[in-house]
């Protein structure tokens, strides 16, 4: 079971005790001596490294190491199985309700997993009926949660605008009556964004989600209209004016990068010179026969713009231009609790995707995929035996997340990828995980530059 | 500590006892916060 990860960014010697979660910077002595010290005598370790060190330097920092592990800062064991299978006995609650408002969308964007909004299916748009019962079901399944999240998702939502904002107004009756708060979000593409949605999405979104891939030669590649034309000079005046008007916070705009453009940290940037402040551009999902495909091959090419990313994000933040980067942002201090992070994204227990007819599935990368059909808003969940298989799927489920450093920060990745890439939802995504791993280091490293501030 | 700097105080293991109450956000985890500290 790895318990101390160490490696080496931007002259930084990092230390993560995995399971306390410590994070600590080193010099080069503490850092040689680690992985020397649960196997060696503190003897051995003085005459394996005199040649570098002072004797004095080896037992002083010998000493500090032995403090660490006293204080379950430092090689902690991982004693969170057995809690973590007993807390998955209790009763399911649902919290978390991603509804396809429409099945439907103005683009043809090339690598949707929603195939151009229809989700293999048939075009569609949930009507109000579908969506309150959908809101019903969230209320009356979600027990004593008191924070409950509603997405409005597609295909593109603001094909369905009216219904989104009913739907809103309905989920406001309803939270005095059930002593409950919904938090609404939305996803959209930008096409349909106007001055009216605006003022709506300021008045009643947590958090709005803006599509847009980077530079516009980038963006419009991927990112068409059906007729082919380019979306990018429609959408980035309207996503600057939303952004403003949210004062650059509860929001982000969200690109993928593909094969296409391995050197999207220059889509981060320029993002970035747009004047947005709450970016995040992530990795294609996409089978191997797909030409924007990400591949093995380039996976050093990837870590390279990451690192190049988190040294031009720490000279930004030096001259006050601060942008937060997504998968760069963590939280050593005041993250979630264990049961949170190991427990994973709760996609087919306490949160599930809702089709325009009313269907469950677990997530939205599900949807259309028969085998994975959980119930519907009218007769809530009618295959109990897929919800425990989503419900026991958590880090110790899966072989290659039990061992690994990052999985109380990745909580064992995505059930779709999983899914998608070895049929199974208890595996994971391998080239999401090399690439979520490098983002953990990343962040870790912005976070110790940081410190050195303080 | 003189070939120390420790970034956080936070110990996971502290979390156990309180953790689990569930009005977190869902995530799609490593950057949220806990909202119920």
């Amino acid at each position: 079971m790895a318990v101390v990860h160490q490696y080496k960014n931007n002259g930084y010697n990092i230390v993560l005790d995995v399971n306390s979660g410590a994070v600590h910077v080193v010099d080069d002595v503490i850092y040689e001596i680690i992985p020397l010290f649960e196997k060696s005598t503190k003897e051995e370790i003085i005459e394996q490294l005199k040649e570098t060190y002072s004797e004095k330097e080896i037992a002083e920092s010998y000493q500090e190491i032995q403090e660490l592990a006293a204080n379950g800062e430092l090689f902690t064991e991982d004693e969170y199985q057995g809690y973590i299978e007993e807390f998955e006995t209790r009763p399911t609650v649902v919290k978390a309700l991603c509804l396809h408002i429409a099945h439907d969308c103005n683009l043809a964007c090339q690598y949707c997993f929603a195939e151009e909004g229809e989700y293999h299916g048939r075009r569609a748009l949930m009507s109000f009926e579908v969506g309150k019962a959908a809101l019903d079901f969230l209320i009356a399944n979600s027990g004593n949660r008191r924070n409950l999240e509603v997405d409005f998702f597609g295909g593109e939502p603001l094909m369905n605008f009216e219904v989104v904002k009913q739907l809103v107004a309905y989920g406001r009756e309803q939270e005095e009556l059930h002593n409950k708060r919904f938090r609404f979000t939305l996803t959209t593409n930008g096409v349909l964004l106007n001055d009216e949605v605006m003022e709506f999405a300021n008045q009643e979104m947590a958090n709005v989600v803006l599509s847009i891939d980077g530079r516009e030669e980038v963006n419009d590649r991927m990112r068409p209209f059906r007729g082919g034309a380019g979306s990018y000079r429609l959408i980035v005046p309207k996503f600057q004016k939303l952004a403003d008007s949210r004062n650059q916070e509860r929001y982000y705009v969200r690109g993928t990068f593909t094969r296409h453009n391995l050197d999207f940290s220059q889509d981060v940037l320029h993002l970035a010179d747009l004047g947005f402040k709450q970016i995040s551009v992530e990795p294609v999902v996409a089978q191997p026969e797909d030409e924007y495909a990400l591949r093995e091959e380039d996976l050093p090419r990837l870590f390279e713009e990451y690192d190049r990313l988190a040294l031009e994000l720490l000279r930004r933040h030096k001259e006050g231009k601060d942008f937060n980067f997504f998968h760069f942002m963590i939280d050593l201090e005041g993250g979630p609790c264990v049961a949170k992070r190991l427990s994973g994204c709760g996609s087919g227990t306490e949160y599930l995707a809702v089709t325009p007819w009313g269907d469950f599935y677990p997530c939205h990368q599900f949807v259309g995929n028969e085998a994975f059909l959980m119930g519907n808003v009218k007769d809530g969940i009618q295959n109990a035996k897929l919800q425990n298989e989503f419900k026991s799927c958590n880090v110790y489920a899966k072989e290659k997340c039990r061992e690994c450093f990052a999985r109380f920060y990745c909580s064992g990745g995505c059930a779709a990828n999983s899914y998608n890439f070895h049929g199974s939802i208890t595996d994971a995504y391998d080239i999401g995980c090399q690439l979520q791993k490098k983002r953990i280091e990343c962040a870790i490293m912005i976070q110790a530059a940081l410190a050195e501030e303080c | 500590m003189k070939h120390v700097k420790t970034l956080n105080t936070k110990k996971l293991q502290n979390t156990v006892k309180k953790g689990g109450c569930g009005e977190c956000q869902t995530s799609c985890v490593g950057n949220q916060s806990c909202e119920n500290k």
